[in-house]
């Protein structure tokens, strides 16, 4: 089997603009949608409490919710959680309540409801329930944003090392632009950021940048091998020689993916989500932004071959 | 020739049975068990303590299939849980004859069904988080502020007494939120106080200052010094908590400091939220109390006390070693006035010993109380849930002075450092909050299992199936080193006992659907060679070479997400996180070596090859074939 049968390199670089284009509308998009609706942070980030409980039956949620607010609980989320016979309770930080007993609060009134309907049958069991007080979601938001620091920092200080500057500044441009496209997602349809989101985000952020890297390899590669060839040519054909391996990289990852997807339930749910946004850009962005990006910046042969002068100079 | 030395092959194949031998220990499964603790530190876990379950156990006609020692509790396996409930009742039974006052905690538990040879060499399973086995998370924060005003309190109270014994008149001393600052009338008596201060409180910053017709000086902590307090706060926080959960019956209860001022607490198998905070909450009080030595020397009187009647004004104990002794019910100190514990040797006789240091206050009722019973016995007790143990009773043998008193004589080393930390477990812990709590059910644990397993497994047969369609024989061998990137992922997991997440699982899903990446590298380049008209056997040596480098790129960016997703992660970040980094790392083995390895074995023998069994290979000048 072969899937790829390219004659000629393909010639990316001739819509490069295009893709520039695209890219700084989904990008503003994102960012506009950021702004204006932001992230739906789970309570890891806010505090607060949220319970998950399981009955025998099918609740009546609007029951729930009038007990809850009977008992002085105000703005909770009642929802249903996987199946309807799960229902998950969020309730955020107040001031006055001692914080760390609603969750005995909530199963308290929750244990009211099943008593005034069909008695045992609908009593609750506590599945779940976690706690955040709000010292924590600060931290974690800084934390967060330190991560963030620390690996672009890190990707730029090593692709600059191994490569040139040029290829570090635009693969980590092109791979944050992933980034904020996923969180654009995550805003657009108010999906909840959790925690396992954000490391989906960071690896997704990784993993990307590591498809540029191949790309800018072969790109040294025939800077190195072939003469005579004009930087958009060159690029050209170092999309054109790895994009069956990039494609079927991909697929693989994409296919594990979307196992976790379909059998890792609700609390992979969000984090499989995110790494199939963040894999699906990734092939455009690693490829089509990053690309074009070096180009701009004006890489050239001669910067290659001096590299590999220096190179061979090091390994003696 | 693509043929590996003989050291390449054996280390694979070593690695590959260290992997399958580590990983092993995940396939047996658990079996039901009794962990016997002990509560109290005076009591020990030891291989008399085993004898006594043994034969408890053989009167009950309770069988066990395995009675382990460790180095802190005893673990009884048994056949089946009906089993494990009847031994739990037996042991308890044993152990604690008196409910309300148990001396261990018997609780049930899980233990490894692997055989012991296995166990031996540590090869255990993969530790499993609490969001797979179901328990209950808190954190706790301890009030750094709280314990520094304390330390000030104290330390102020200190000066007043230091500045009087050295008659230097100064027009009052308070603390002002975290500073202390006394006052003077003239320069002279400011400076002999500075010097004073300088030579016996080496902890603390002095500056002068001036506020109106008052010079000042202002104490305030070292930083050196506020440091040492609070990390000596989070300490003793931790102590107690050991303590107090020690009584839940918790088999495995995870208790770390996490950062500067946090303590995260994990109790697997605990469901009962409310009791779990209730007990974490509490804390022990420890009293200074005279023995009525006289009562205590007469066996009659000793005789009815220890039936339950004491004579007016006393209480009865028993004192470590067994004897009983009656304690006066007046107080003399209590734990507020002890400011540290330390175990450590009487400089004298070289008897282990603990120091304990006390307060000014503190120090001159111990003063007047010593002077004026030497020769009598004193008791220190520790009072928890309104019950008190008699930590020790020592003989004071002369007056003790200057809040620094020694208690020795007839004590191991071991037994030393219990008292030193029981007595701080007793005093002296800044006030904690929860800050997070998790409750897991134990179903929903299950459940995560499941669902982490399955995901996995239904990628990895989609990759596989694939693979091995498009690549043929290349697609086999890939296969098999994503087979073995997973065996040594989890065999590492299992000898590091990295505790496994759900986030954990899903790294290792997303490990191998990232490790499969060098592989289509490395096959795709030898097809690229294919293409461009190299031998086979060149094929294989250029296209292994070629990927290496786009491999090492690839693999370093990913390393350094997960670096820094591992320094600034907490939680299920860093479940996330530690899995992630060994992946990285196991895949560049696994996909490079050990591939490489199979391929060299397959192929590299033969020395007129004429094809790779690699999947089509496309040539554009010959069109479709």
């Amino acid at each position: 089997m072969e899937f790829f049968r390219i004659r000629k390199d393909i010639p990316f670089m001739r819509h490069a603009l295009v893709f520039n284009v695209i890219s700084l509308v989904t990008f503003l998009l994102a960012v506009f949608l950021l702004a204006g609706k932001g992230l739906h942070f789970s309570i890891e980030f806010t505090g607060g409490t949220l319970l998950e409980v399981s009955y025998a039956q099918a609740p009546d949620l609007d029951k729930l919710r009038k007990q809850m607010e009977a008992d002085g609980f105000t703005d909770t989320q009642v929802q249903n959680f996987g199946s309807s016979r799960d229902v998950l309770i969020r309730v955020p930080l107040s001031k006055d309540a001692e914080t760390s007993k609603v969750g005995d609060r909530v199963m308290a009134s929750l244990v009211k409801v099943a008593d005034g309907s069909a008695g045992a049958v609908l009593a609750p069991t506590l599945k779940r329930v976690e706690f955040v007080g709000p010292q924590v979601g600060k931290e974690l938001a800084s934390d967060g944003a330190l991560a963030l620091l620390l690996v672009v920092c890190g990707i730029v200080l090593y692709l600059a090392m191994r490569f040139e500057w040029r290829f570090a500044v635009s693969a980590i441009i092109a791979n944050l632009h992933d980034v904020v496209i996923i969180l654009g997602f995550f805003a657009l349809f108010q999906w909840e950021f959790s925690l396992p989101v954000l490391a989906a985000v960071l690896a997704v952020l990784g993993y990307s940048v590591n498809e540029s890297v191949v790309v800018f390899d072969r790109v040294r590669e025939t800077f190195k091998k072939k003469r005579g060839l004009t930087t958009p040519q060159v690029l050209d054909h170092a999309i054109t020689s790895t994009i069956s391996r990039t494609i079927i990289t991909h697929g693989c990852t994409q296919m594990m993916v979307t196992s976790m997807l379909i059998f890792g339930g609700p609390a992979l749910h969000y984090f499989a989500l995110a790494l199939t946004i963040g894999i699906l850009f990734g092939i455009y962005s690693s490829v089509l932004v990053a690309s074009p990006l070096v180009m701009w910046m004006g890489v050239s042969r001669e910067q290659f071959v001096q590299v590999k002068v220096e190179k061979q100079e090091a390994v003696v | 020739m693509n043929r590996y030395p003989l050291w390449k092959n054996v280390a694979v194949l070593i690695a590959a049975v260290l992997g399958l031998l580590y990983t092993l220990p995940n396939f047996f499964g658990e079996a039901p068990a009794v962990q016997v603790a002990s509560v109290k530190s005076t009591h020990k876990v030891d291989a008399k303590l085993m004898a006594q379950v043994q034969d408890a156990l053989g009167a009950a006609a309770v069988v066990p299939q395995g009675i382990v020692l460790d180095l802190n509790s005893i673990r009884v396996r048994l056949a089946d849980t009906d089993t494990q409930i009847k031994a739990k009742d037996v042991i308890e039974k044993t152990l604690n004859p008196v409910a309300a006052d148990a001396s261990y905690s018997v609780a049930l538990n899980l233990v490894t069904n692997s055989p012991n040879w296995l166990t031996g060499i540590h090869a255990l399973p993969m530790y499993l988080g609490l969001d797979l086995r179901g328990g209950v998370h808190f954190l706790l924060q301890v009030d750094m502020n709280g314990a520094l005003t304390k330390r000030l309190d104290s330390i102020s109270a200190d000066l007043r007494s230091l500045l009087r014994d050295k008659n230097i008149r100064h027009g009052g001393i308070s603390r002002e939120s975290q500073s202390v600052a006394i006052r003077f009338r003239e320069a002279e008596t400011r400076e002999a106080a500075r010097l004073a201060l300088m030579d016996n409180q080496p902890d603390l910053l002095l500056r002068e200052a001036q506020d109106g017709p008052d010079l000042k000086l202002v104490a305030t902590l070292k930083p050196e010094a506020q440091k040492r307090i609070q990390e000596f706060a989070v300490k003793q926080n931790i102590t107690t908590l050991h303590n107090r959960i020690n009584e839940l019956g918790v088999a495995e209860p995870v208790i770390q400091q996490q950062g500067m001022d946090r303590i995260v607490v994990q109790l697997p198998g605990v469901q009962d939220t409310a009791k779990a905070k209730d007990i974490l909450g509490r804390t022990a009080t420890l009293e200074v109390r005279m023995v009525d030595d006289e009562a205590s020397a007469s066996s009659g009187i000793m005789e009815q006390a220890a039936r339950g009647q004491p004579p007016a004004g006393t209480e009865y104990y028993v004192e470590r070693g067994g004897r009983g002794l009656l304690v006066k019910k007046q107080v003399v100190l209590t734990g507020e006035r002890l400011t540290d514990a330390q175990p450590g040797f009487d400089n004298q006789t070289h008897e282990p010993a603990v120091h304990l240091s006390l307060d000014s206050a503190g120090a001159r009722i111990f003063k007047d109380v010593t002077r004026e019973s030497v020769g009598k016995r004193m008791a220190i007790l520790l009072i928890e849930k309104g019950k008190g143990e008699v930590v020790t009773a020592p003989v004071i043998r002369s007056e003790i002075g200057g809040g620094r008193v020694q208690i020795s004589g007839r004590m191991s080393t071991t037994e030393a450092a219990d008292v030193a930390l029981l007595l701080r477990a007793g005093s002296l812990a800044a006030p904690m909050e929860i800050i997070e709590e998790r409750t897991i059910g134990p179903s929903l644990g299950a459940d995560n299992i499941a669902k982490g397993f399955n995901s996995t497994l239904w990628g990895f047969s989609a990759i596989a199936t694939f693979m091995m369609a498009y690549y043929l024989l290349f697609g086999i061998v890939s296969v098999l080193a994503l087979s073995a990137n997973m065996l040594f992922l989890v065999a590492l997991l299992s000898l590091l006992q990295a505790t496994l997440t759900l986030p954990g699982i899903a790294a290792i899903a997303l490990a191998l659907g990232m490790a499969i990446d060098s592989n289509v590298l490395i096959n795709e380049r030898v097809r690229e060679e294919l293409r461009g008209g190299s031998t086979p056997q060149a094929a294989i040596t250029a296209g292994y070479e070629r990927a290496w480098a786009t491999i090492l790129d690839s693999n370093v960016t990913t390393l350094i997400v997960g670096i820094a997703l591992l320094i600034f992660g907490s939680g299920p970040v860093r479940g996330f996180a530690v899995v992630h980094c060994l992946g990285i790392l196991t895949s560049i083995f696994s996909s490079v070596v050990v591939s490489r390895a199979m391929v060299n074995l397959i192929y590299g023998r033969r020395r007129k090859l004429e094809a790779l069994s690699i999947g089509q290979v496309w040539k554009p000048g010959l069109g479709t074939k």
